[in-house]
Formats: structure tokens, sequence, C-alpha cells
């Protein structure tokens, strides 16, 4: 369960160009609870992530995980509960290490990292396992250097790193929105595949009205910082890509069309 | 001749263990350090001084080592803690050693290591000339060095400091602490400048404050003349690239100062070397864009006569 309570954070705070990224903002996510995040450029959805992975800690309020409070958390130790895929394909891997050893990190996240092999041959069997899944070919490039991957193979194999050590929260901050469309599709659906088979709780942002209607349980629309609309359930499944660009545009969010 | 390569090579496996620190500081965390210049007099002067009042010189390069690794330590904490960027956390480190080095050295500006046993000693009395006394000592290290180091770099430990240098946006993201992560990396790098800096105050019989001047330059020239000829596919050959960088590029001065260059230029002569090596990778892709636009003229000139003028007026 995560929650957040009235956190607020301002940028360049006592300037002319101060903004207040996130207003009192509120949300509570159960346990597998999937939420779609949508809103305009500067909404502050990846300011919301941020704050929830702690690359930006916020001026107040609280952010409880499990029961934990992780507002002031340092983001290295709390990247123990938080898994996490970045748009950018190359922000999520170590491009001059093979992808077996990317894999190692990850599996190592929140755990004490010692003097022992980087890599025990055991893993290497989990690992091919799990790359055969992704239906990408990589099951037996366990050494190539992860550098000489696309962007949608990379951004596949930082979503099995998010996944590996079953975080109790995995942000998604528009992940596809790099790839062409039948990557992006791709990825998404290997997306959604882990969540539900691990039940993960999971924020994640897009910008594709249709992939907000058909994934997740749960819709929230943002607009300078704070949500101003909810959808859940049943409501969120009978949405249709008009009255989602109707919302967006009655909440004086502009859209192209 | 043989004498002069015998110099070169010994010199250069002890140089080869600065640019292992470098590759550490440069190649695995993507940091110039310049702390370097320092913390080799560091370790050349805490040797020194140890094997003076008594100590064994295996325990001289012990303490010579430590010694470094805690100037990499002072850079690191400069640089993460205080937040000082990593090309000057080095020279403030570089600067407060010159003073602090001095101070090692009882505040003499140097300290010769006159009638005392060094490590060359029971090789020298074995009959060696002190040329390959040296390759002897200083290949034993450069294998120990290496060995360790390949052994760090693949464990769980290492795996996450080679992660920070790559990208440190993923390892926080993995839970690393890439602080802590580059704190140790600098402080590893520098112990083994400052176990360089031991070797050489043994092996040339004194120690100066002025020594380190230029090494960060040295080094980097050995790193890439070393990662051009000899590659860098694997953590291993890499490793042993670089040591071989150092080898040649002594020997290459060898053969320049034989040949008649003044020893003051040069300084002149490795930085044009490195800023040549630098631009290496860049120049392969200019000349090919430059050959492609002759190309390119040749082939629009050649195709239609009529519209020469056209395109001259166009170019």
């Amino acid at each position: 369960m995560l929650a957040l309570n009235k956190v607020n954070l301002s940028f360049n705070t006592g300037t002319v160009n101060e903004v207040q990224a996130l207003k009192d903002l509120g949300l509570l996510l159960e346990q597998g609870d999937f939420v779609v995040v949508i809103g305009g450029n500067g909404s502050g959805k990846s300011t919301m992530l941020n704050t929830v992975s702690g690359t930006y800690l916020p001026d107040n309020g609280k952010i409880v995980l499990d029961g934990k409070d992780i507002t002031f958390m340092p983001e290295h130790v709390r990247a123990k509960y938080v898994g996490r895929v970045f748009q950018d394909p190359m922000r999520g891997t170590a491009p001059d290490m093979t992808i077996e050893e990317n894999l190692a990190l990850a599996h190592r996240r929140g755990e004490k990292r010692s003097f022992r092999r980087g890599i025990r041959a055991a893993e290497r069997t989990q690992y091919r396992e799990l790359l055969s899944r992704l239906d990408l070919g990589l099951e037996d490039r366990l050494n190539t250097r992860i550098g000489l991957l696309s962007g949608g193979q990379r951004q596949a194999i930082t979503l099995l790193m998010a996944t590996l050590q079953n975080p109790k929260v995995l942000l998604l901050d528009e992940h596809t929105a790099a790839l062409d469309p039948k990557t992006a599709a791709k990825v998404l659906e290997i997306s959604v595949h882990l969540i539900e088979e691990s039940y993960l709780t999971t924020l994640m942002v897009t910008h594709n009205m249709a992939d907000a209607i058909k994934y997740g349980n749960r819709l929230v629309l943002m607009r300078e910082g704070e949500i101003i609309f909810e959808a859940t359930g049943q409501q969120k499944a009978s949405l249709t890509v008009p009255e989602l660009v109707d919302k967006f545009i009655s909440a004086g969010v502009e859209v192209l069309v | 001749m043989i004498n002069i390569f015998a110099g070169a090579v010994g010199l250069g496996l002890i140089w080869g263990i600065v640019t292992l620190g470098i590759f550490i500081s440069y190649r695995v965390l993507g940091m110039p350090d310049l702390s370097v210049e320092g913390s080799i007099v560091t370790g050349a002067a805490v040797a020194t001084m140890l094997i003076i009042s008594g100590a064994h010189p295996l325990l001289a390069l012990l303490g010579a080592t430590l010694a470094g690794a805690a100037a990499g330590t002072i850079t690191g904490f400069l640089h993460t803690r205080l937040k000082i960027p990593a090309l000057l956390s080095g020279i403030l480190t570089m600067t407060a050693l010159y003073s602090i080095n001095i101070r090692i050295m009882d505040g003499r500006p140097n300290v010769p290591l006159l009638r005392t046993d060094t490590l060359l000693t029971p090789l020298v009395d074995l009959g060696l000339t002190r040329d390959y006394a040296i390759i002897v000592i200083a290949l034993a290290a450069v294998i120990l060095v290496v060995g360790a180091l390949r052994w760090f770099l693949t464990t769980e430990f290492g795996s996450a400091l080679r992660a920070t240098g790559n990208n440190p946006h993923m390892s926080t993201a993995q839970g690393i602490n890439t602080k802590t992560m580059k704190l140790v990396g600098l402080a590893c790098a520098n112990s083994l400048v400052g176990l360089a800096g031991g070797l050489l105050a043994q092996y040339q019989g004194f120690v100066d404050v002025q020594m380190g001047i230029g090494a960060i330059v040295i080094a980097l020239a050995s790193l890439i003349i070393g990662e051009v000829i000899f590659g860098r596919t694997t953590l291993l050959r890499s490793m042993i690239a670089v040591v071989l960088g150092a080898i040649v590029y002594r020997i290459i001065i060898a053969m320049v100062l034989e040949a008649g260059m003044a020893a003051t230029d040069l300084r002149l002569f490795t930085a044009i070397t490195v800023a040549l090596a630098l631009w290496l990778p860049s120049a392969r892709d200019q000349i090919d864009i430059i050959s492609r636009r002759i190309r390119h003229k040749a082939h629009t000139f050649g195709q239609s006569g009529d519209d020469s003028k056209q395109t001259g007026q166009t170019g």
C-alpha cells in the first residue's frame, strides 16, 4: 500500500520562476492497484513519481509505503522497495556491462553487496528463463553488452530488472514514449504481463489515451500538481478516447487532437 | 641501447600501476582525478621516510599504499559530500598534498635514500643491475595488482562500482549508494598511485616533492596508447593493455631522448601525444566527412558539366 498525503513540492522557491509542482497532493494505492496517470506537460505526473522514488524530496507532506514513512528516505535506500523504468531507454541499464551483469545488479537491489562473485551460476539459468519469456531472442545473449541492443530491448530488460526483486511499488514513467508504435505495444504488453503475474502495485504515466483506458484498474488526471479527475473499475473501463479528451479540455489542459 | 630499454621497461611497469589507478578513476568511474599528481609523491615520501626510520621496505610499500588511499578519500569526500566538481576536487587535494608531502619529508623538498636497504638490495646482491631488479619487483607488483583488481571488479561490490561509473541513474535506481562507490573507487585508484610512488622512490633512490608534476598526462598517454594498440574487449585485457601502454610510452620516450630531444621538451611531447590520441576517435569521423564531401563534389561536377555554373554558385 502506497499513500501520498498532502504532498507539496516547489521548484525555484523564492525566485520569479517559482513553480508549485505538487499541491497538497493526495493519493492512496491499495496492494495490486494499477493506476494510470495522465495529464499535460508540467502537470506534475513525473514529479509525483519522482517523489515516490526519492529523486525529489517534498517540501512537506507524507509518503507512506506499507506502513513505513519513506518521505525523506534516501533514494538508493528506498530503491529496495521501488522498481523504476524511465522514459529514456538509455537511463535504465549500464551500457558497457553485459545483460547478465545488469540483471545481477538488479537481483541484488536492496541487499548488501559483498565481495562474493557478482554473478553465480544458478542465476544464469534463471536469467535465461526470464529472458526467453520476453520472446526477443535475448536468452542466448547473456554476455552481450547492453549498449549494443535496441531501445525496445533495453526497455524490456529494464522492466525485468525493475520487477526482479518484487518491488512494493512499480513506477513506469512514459516508459514506451521513446519507442516506435510496434515496439511500444510489445513493451507495454510485457509490462502488463509482469504486473498482473505478480499483482504489483503500479503507477504508470502515459500520453496515450487508448492505453490509459485499456490498462490498469484506476485512472487519474493531473493538472498543475493536483489530481482533478479519477475513474475506477467499470467507470474507467467504459471511458472512450473522445470522452477523455473532453476531460482534458474541460480541465483547461491544451490538447492537440 | 639494451640498458636504455631495460630502464624503460622497469619504469614502464611502475607507471603501469599508476595507469591502472587512472584506469579506475578515468575509465571505470569516468572521473578525471588530478589528485594523483600529489598522491604519487605522498606514496614516495611515506615509503622513503619509513625506510629511513628502519621499517622493512615491504612495510614501507604498504604505508605508501595506505597514504595514497587516504589522499583519494579526501578527493572523494570533497566531490561526493561537499559536491565540488571532480576536476576541482582533485586540484584541491593535489595542492594541499604539496604542503603535506613536505611535512612528511621533514620540511625538505627532497630526501635521498642512500646506503639503506630497499626492495632492490637483495636482487642487486644476487648480481642483477638496478634496472633488472626493478623489472622483477615491479612485474610482481603488477601481476598482484591486476589479479586483485580482476577479482575485486567482478565481485558484487565491484560490479556496483563499475555500474556507478557507467550509469549513475540506473545505479541509484538499483539501490547502489553512488557516493560511497565513488569514494571507494577514488581511494582504490590513489592507493595504487601511492604504491607506485613507493616503488619509484626505492628505484630512483630519492623522493622529490616535484616528482608528481605531469603524472596525470603521462598516465593518460599510457592508458590511451595501451587501449589503442592492445584493445579493451574484456576487463582483464584492458588492464593488461594499459600496463603495456605504459611500457610502450616509456620506450618511446627513451627513444626520442636517445634521438636527441631535450629532456625539458618531454612534457610538450607528451601533451601533444595525449591531445592527438584523445582526438583520434573524432578524427576518424571528421576525415570521413571530409572525404564524403570531396566525393560528393567530384560526383556533382562530373555528372552534369552544364550545371557547373549553378553548382559553383551554390557552393
